[in-house]
């Protein structure tokens, strides 16, 4: 039988047959060849730019295989001497307009790019140095832009456009300029940014990292005054365990305490534990609702990214966010609010420290509301890379600790509080409280598979004592601002929605380990991990966690009362952004001035807007005020009737004209400068 | 002569952007020529016009940022009164048309990287080809073409247009 | 008038033609004239011819004319710029050449009255023996002698803005034959028997690319005339969408109808406003005259046209980045597969062909492929329009039969190289094209001779370089270009071009060694085989090429630090003459690096290793006696 009757292609001399495999990338894959590249992403549109994954197709010279779709009968070969040529070069001409220093880079050792530039055995760059350096980027808390490692891949770009549906990055200028920024070469600060980091996890240098807060954990636990507390997220504990050879998805939990325990931390908990708590506080805060029929559907408000993007673009449904606050934030109150009393440690010496596969959760823990007598709830919040970087400097041989289990009395959360890392979690893990609460019975069957999975959008019917409530599991942000737009529109109808920012929940999060090229399967290894630690766990709901019980004995006595109010809830408010610009001609110098801005919108142009202009130059130089006066030109005043118009401070002046100038000059612009006699 | 309420002053309606953007359906597909048409009315692309476009076409400021800077045609800066278009293409190049440009910009005293002059009288821009190649070298002020051209007409004529533009 | 069936429209036609003044006055109001003033001479034409009553519209009965008679008519672009304003008088045959407002009375009084030819503004030659040669009609004219104007047949006679004017001429029959009688599959039989080729570089088979769309079953499909000419030195499709857009539109419909698609673009760069400005004017023509929207001669079939204009990127000409140009997007290209043909606008099966593709169309539909295949040679049927421009007599837009020689291009249509100079190369394509040699000269100018040679068709760019153009700075010139047009997205492109550019600067200015020279080379292939598009993967041809027939240039610049065409500014020395030296020592004083040495009564000296040929000295000498010689091989 001929080749292209079998439907498979050649590779490398090797036959594979063709599954429906939409490019040669993936097809060479299953015969183990890894084919180089650095933007693609089984995920994300292809791109097709990064040129590393040319191959030689037998009568079509190089093609890119990440685009290019397998034709039976196709013999490619993916290491010819063209290839490899232009593979050299490629990565030469890479290097040539990188930041070179690898030892003190962010990504040293962990970097695709340094990776390939060895893979190719580069010995020389002839091509020269980057000669601009441009200014790093570290105004969010979460991450750090270093434009100068950026190589253009457009990971970023698409991983916000498509995964998150913002899309703050995109290239700009062209050509040798070219660049990959926001939006008018803004910070990340002043942009729509909710600090979630899916762009890191994709960019294969050191152009978007993980803001570091090692130092300032080191610090805290190597001061002998201090008492530093730990919490560890749910997700986590089945990645760390990737950095040290371990498979992605084995449950490391206890080895972690180990590490932390040797590296200086005086206690370590579980932040599954808090979760419980909000599976509760949040269950019971939704039967309210049902109650009474109103602020439905209810959102979870566990993701800082969700949250935050709520308040910039849903203020109509803040009302709808659960108040609760996240685990970590719980967590956090309980630390200083509960943990300091018991430990009878004042909060002055104790350091609250989260371990988190989340690096918007650096931004939530710096949130006014979690912030009391300038401490926050939440001092320090490690990504699960951070606390790699921890281990690794502690001299700690990670594979070989034996497991300690989290400190008591707090101790451990029930298998439904770690099924928070993972999309579908927090559904589940209020079913499993709200079935038992709402019938009276006890539930035999935890596990609800109809909410588990990794599709966009999961919808599930449960009956609750007579009433079906509706709820949805939603993913990736830009799957939830569709889903949105739809229950807005009224196509879709919820009273219970779970929003996550990442694809898979937390434990595809922004800090979590970097796994390429094989995410996809990593990801589904992780979730895996969790559902078995669930399985694993002695308690699986919420409320027979003893520890639960214990603190509402001690402390807040019952869900929903005024101690939960104050310590475990919290409310939202609505953001917004402003700017304004004007371009400026000639500035003002001294403290006393006054800000002209004369409009050269295309009307107040053809009335002869520029002569003013100039005119107000020259007279700012005649009367010798002109370090006084800023004088800029700024586009339409929207008086176009009336125009020429200019600005003089707030205030817009009409019909200026040659004719009224001098006396405009003399009665609205001078008078600003002598207000001091 | 008229004052104006200060918060009236500042809040911006945007009437003529939103006239544009009507006339184009609201439809992204059609960004290009949206800003082509603001660009003519505000004889560049204000930042703040930029966002507000983004917004009400439902993508992000940045993908309308990007395609700003993309073309060579849009501004972000605002222009002189008078755009001088020195063509650099073939046969205009052949024909010494960088003689012609470097004369224009030391006339005007244009420094490095500089394309408008600070009075915001002209700009200075290269075009790769304005199809009158058989006038090469050309040189384009406004609507206006004129080839060929020599550093001392092209002197001339901006020359001329100064003494039209000037203010006593 | 609108026409519902094709009988109407025949009809029309007839009655048109009959009416056809013979007796016209055709002023050229393409941008090259336009931009000479003749405007001016129009209305000039205007006003005398009707003080005179000599003046007569086509809307006049035929009794009331006599031969006295003139009509006036604005055409499109004739495509000699550099001799405009032109005036035609038909049907003589006359061409005035630089006319101004003042020569308009002779005219009319010499010509239009009495039938005499005013010499002094016709087209001239000054013999080597002193005589003055003139060619005032036409047809004696040795520039036209080789053309052979069919895709140019309107441009220059008729009034791009009146559509009478295109109809008289058979216009939009073609249109009704293949809606009346031919279905998709004929259309396409006949482009493909014709062996059309795109004439906007690439030289695929029109016919076969239609096949393809097709084939591929979609709910939509698009058609797309490529207007974006961005290729410096480049002017046929201006002309073309300028001089006679009417046959632009339909070519689009024809190709959408063979297609099976109902909506057609056209994308005009920016840099071309008049062409927007009558191709508006067109498309609203046709419409009223019901030959474009619903129910086109009554057919049935349904097709529209939409006007895009580009905003400034060379780069949007390669198809992918149109198509994203057009979806409002930067216009950064897409990895092929998948082609256009397959996914292409908003994801359907789209076909882009050029201008010039398009408005062979209806001519192939109404005279036949044989027809067509009567021209030009066998693999390249058809003919070619080509801007001639550079060091050539006769600058302008021709179009030949292909096959027709380089040499017959250059030396007979185009008149020989200027001022007795000697050839030294032609540049053809654009900056993706090459630069050939004096031994090509004898090759035939279609597209497989020229592959062959190392070369590409491309648009139809053609300049002609002498003996006093430097090769590498041209090499130079077009890098830079594609180096600054580039979009930025894939790397061999965006870095490999930068450093080329900078190597090609190095040696320009002397600063270059044998190692750069290689590292260039090696460069250049691998963005010529790594580069996601076109312009990429032809970025480098202008060096590849050059570097092949003319390496000893570079070797003069990189070895020998000379540039033999004396062009670049570097290779020059600086000498002071001890004779005329008078130790002023301005010379020093004004030298950026302190290279010059003197003291009174002692002749400067400039320190050759330092200086960096600024200039500056030669400038501020009052007594001559700084001497810039250019370096020769060999020199001391």
């Amino acid at each position: 039988m001929r080749d292209a009757e079998k439907k498979v292609v050649i590779v490398d001399g090797q036959e594979i047959p063709l599954e429906g495999e939409k490019n040669i990338l993936e097809v060479a894959k299953k015969a183990n060849i890894d084919i180089p590249t650095f933007c693609y992403h089984s995920d994300l549109s292809v791109y097709g730019a990064c040129r590393m994954c040319l191959v030689e197709v037998e009568g079509r010279g190089l093609m890119p295989s990440c685009s290019t779709p397998p034709e039976p009968g196709m013999v490619i070969r993916t290491n010819t001497p063209r290839v490899l040529e232009a593979r050299k070069m490629i990565v030469e001409l890479y290097l040539a307009n990188h930041d070179r220093d690898c030892t003190v880079c962010e990504r040293n050792l962990n970097c695709r790019l340094q990776e390939m530039a060895s893979r190719m055995g580069i010995t020389r760059v002839r091509f020269g140095e980057r000669t601009e350096k441009d200014p790093k980027d570290d105004s969010t808390f979460a991450l750090v832009r270093d434009p100068n490692r950026c190589i253009l891949c457009g990971d970023c770009v698409r991983a916000c456009r498509e995964i998150e549906g913002i899309g703050i990055y995109d290239f700009t200028h062209r050509g040798a300029r070219a660049r990959v920024e926001p939006a008018f070469g803004k910070k990340l600060s002043e942009v729509e940014c909710v600090y979630c980091g899916q762009c890191a996890i994709r960019c294969p240098t050191a152009a978007l990292v993980v803001r570091s807060e090692v130092d300032a954990a080191w610090k805290a636990v190597l001061d002998p005054e201090k008492f530093v507390v730990a919490q560890i997220a749910p997700a986590v504990r089945v990645a760390i365990g990737e950095a040290f050879g371990l498979p992605p998805g084995e449950i490391t939990t206890g080895k972690i305490v180990a590490a932390l325990k040797k590296i200086g931390f005086d206690r370590v908990y579980d932040t599954s534990f808090s979760a419980d708590l909000v599976v509760i506080e949040e269950a019971e805060e939704f039967f309210r609702r049902l109650q009474n029929n109103s602020r439905l559907p209810q959102f979870t408000s566990c993701c800082p990214s969700w949250v935050v993007f709520a308040e910039r673009n849903y203020p109509f449904y803040l009302e709808h966010l659960s108040s609760v606050r996240s685990p970590q934030q719980v967590f956090g109150s309980v630390i200083r609010n509960f943990v300091s009393r018991m430990e009878n440690v004042p909060n002055e010496r104790l350091v609250s420290v989260s371990i988190m596969p989340c690096v918007a959760k650096k931004f939530e823990a710096r949130r006014a509301e979690y912030v009391h007598d300038e401490v926050p709830d939440v001092d320090i919040v490690l990504s699960a890379q951070e606390t790699i970087k921890m281990i690794k400097m502690a001299n700690i041989d990670f594979r070989e600790l034996d497991p300690i289990p989290f400190d008591t009395p707090l101790s451990a959360g029930s298998g439904a509080g770690v099924l928070f890392g993972v999309t579908g979690g927090v559904t589940e893990a209020v079913l499993r409280y709200a079935y038992e609460r709402l019938t009276g019975k006890e539930l035999k069957e935890v596990e609800f598979k109809t909410v588990r999975g990794f599709e966009a959008v999961r919808e599930a019917e449960v009956d609750f004592d007579g009433r079906l409530v509706r709820v949805a599991i939603v993913h990736g942000l830009a799957h939830a601002q569709r889903l949105i737009q739809e229950v807005r529109e009224g196509k879709r109808s919820y009273d219970f929605i779970e929003v996550m920012n990442c694809p898979g929940g937390c434990i595809g999060g922004g800090g979590m380990p970097l796994a390429y090229p094989d995410y996809q399967t990593v990801l589904r290894k992780r979730a895996e991990g969790l559902y078995n630690a669930d399985r694993l766990s002695p308690v699986r709901k919420a409320q027979d966690n003893p520890a639960v019980k214990l603190l509402y004995e001690r402390w807040l006595k019952h869900p929903g009362s005024e101690l939960a109010e104050r310590y475990l809830h919290t409310h939202y408010y609505s953001r917004r952004r402003i700017s304004n610009e004007v371009i400026r001609i000639q500035e003002a110098k001294s403290a006393r001035k006054v800000d002209v801005a004369v409009c050269v919108g295309t009307s107040c142009y053809l009335k002869g807007s520029y002569n003013i202009l100039q005119r107000l130059l020259k007279m700012a130089k005649e009367y010798g005020v002109e370090d006084r006066i800023s004088i800029g030109a700024t586009f339409c005043l929207e008086r176009c009737a009336k125009g020429p118009n200019i600005r003089v401070n707030e205030e817009i002046v009409s019909g200026v004209g040659e004719e009224n100038l001098k006396e405009i000059f003399e009665n609205l612009i001078l008078p600003h400068l002598q207000e001091v006699r | 002569m008229e004052k104006l309420e200060p918060e009236v002053a500042l809040g911006r309606s945007f009437e003529k952007v939103n006239a544009i953007l009507e006339k184009h359906g609201y439809d992204s597909t059609n960004l290009i020529a949206i800003l082509q048409e603001i660009q003519e009315e505000y004889r560049y692309l204000p930042e703040e016009i930029l966002t507000y476009v983004a917004t009400a076409l439902r993508v992000s400021p940045a993908y309308v940022y990007g395609v700003a800077t993309f073309y060579a045609q849009f501004s972000l800066k605002p222009k002189g009164k008078h755009i001088i278009r020195v063509c650099d293409g073939t046969a205009c190049h052949v024909k010494g048309s960088e003689k012609v440009l470097k004369a224009v910009r030391e006339y005007l005293g244009l420094r490095e990287g500089e394309n408008t002059t600070p009075d915001l009288l002209f700009t200075v821009e290269t075009v790769a080809c304005i199809g009158a190649c058989a006038l090469a070298p050309v040189m384009a002020v406004d609507n206006e073409v004129f080839g060929p051209m020599d550093e001392e007409r092209a002197r001339q004529i901006i020359e001329e247009i100064e003494k039209r533009s000037e203010v006593s | 008038m609108k026409f519902a069936t094709r009988s109407d429209l025949e009809e029309y036609i007839g009655s048109l033609k009959k009416q056809q003044q013979e007796q016209r006055v055709l002023v050229c109001m393409g941008t090259g004239c336009l931009a000479k003033g003749a405007e001016a001479v129009y209305r000039r034409f205007a006003e005398v011819l009707a003080r005179e009553g000599l003046e007569v519209s086509l809307a006049l009965e035929r009794e009331d004319v006599t031969e006295q008679h003139f009509a006036l008519c604005s055409t499109g672009c004739m495509g000699i710029c550099e001799t405009g304003p032109r005036v035609r008088v038909e049907p003589h045959g006359i061409q005035y050449l630089r006319v101004r407002p003042d020569d308009v009375e002779e005219i009319v009084e010499e010509t239009l009255k009495k039938g005499n030819i005013v010499y002094r503004l016709v087209q001239s030659e000054v013999l080597p023996d002193g005589r003055v040669q003139h060619w005032p009609l036409i047809k004696d004219d040795p520039f036209y002698r080789k053309q052979v104007r069919l895709v140019l047949r309107n441009c220059g006679t008729i009034d791009p803005e009146n559509l009478d004017e295109y109809l008289a001429r058979d216009g939009y029959l073609a249109l009704a034959k293949v809606l009346t009688e031919m279905t998709p599959e004929d259309v396409i039989g006949e482009i493909m028997k014709s062996g059309l080729r795109g004439r906007g570089g690439g030289g695929f088979p029109t016919g076969r690319k239609w096949q393809f769309a097709r084939m591929v079953k979609a709910d939509k499909k698009y058609v797309i005339c490529n207007g974006d000419e961005g290729d410096p030195g480049a002017f046929m499709n201006r002309c073309l969408m300028e001089g006679d857009p009417h046959a632009v539109l339909e070519g689009l419909v024809i190709a959408g109808y063979a297609i099976g698609a109902q909506e057609g673009y056209i994308y005009v760069r920016a840099e071309y406003p008049l062409a927007v400005k009558r191709l508006r004017k067109a498309i609203q023509d046709a419409y009223q005259a019901g030959l474009l929207g619903e129910n086109i001669l009554g057919t049935g079939f349904c097709f529209d046209i939409r006007i895009k204009e580009g905003a400034g990127a060379f780069v949007c000409g390669e198809e992918t980045a149109l198509i994203a140009s057009i979806e409002g997007k930067r216009g950064m290209p897409n990895p092929r597969p998948p082609y256009p043909a397959q996914k292409g606008l908003f994801g359907k099966p789209t076909v882009i062909n050029n201008v010039e593709t398009l408005a062979n169309v209806p001519a192939i539909i109404l005279y036949g492929a044989e027809w067509f295949r009567s021209f030009g040679t066998a693999t390249s049927p058809g003919t070619k329009t080509f801007a001639l421009t550079g060091k050539v007599k006769n600058t302008g837009l021709v179009e030949v039969p292909m096959g027709i020689t380089l040499r017959e291009l250059i030396f007979d249509v185009g008149g020989g190289i200027q001022n007795g100079k000697r050839f030294k190369a032609v540049q053809i394509g654009g900056p993706s094209g090459g630069c050939l040699p004096e031994a090509f000269l004898d090759l035939p100018v279609d597209y497989d001779s020229l592959c062959g040679a190392g070369a590409i068709m491309g648009s139809g760019g053609l300049v002609v370089l002498d003996e006093d153009t430097c090769i590498v700075e041209v090499a130079r010139f077009f890098m830079s270009f594609t180096q600054s047009e580039s979009c930025g997205k894939c790397v061999p492109c965006r870095e490999g071009t930068k450093h080329m550019l900078n190597i090609l600067q190095k040696i320009v200015d002397g600063k270059a060694t044998l190692e750069d020279l290689a590292l260039l080379e090696e460069t250049a292939l691998v963005v010529k085989d790594a580069s996601l598009c076109g312009l990429g993967k032809t970025a480098p041809n202008p060096v590849l090429t050059t570097l092949r027939y003319f390496r000893d240039e570079y070797i003069d610049h990189v070895v020998h630090k000379v540039c033999p065409a004396q062009v670049c500014q570097a290779m020059r020395e600086f000498w002071i003459d001890p004779e005329k030296c008078r130790t002023c020592g301005k010379c020093a004083r004004v030298c950026p690096v302190s290279c010059i040495s003197g003291r009174p009564k002692v002749p400067y000296v400039i320190d050759q290793a330092k200086c960096i040929k600024c200039g500056s000295c030669f400038e501020a000498c009052p007594f001559d006696a700084i001497v810039i010689k250019w370096r020769r091989k060999g020199n001391a």
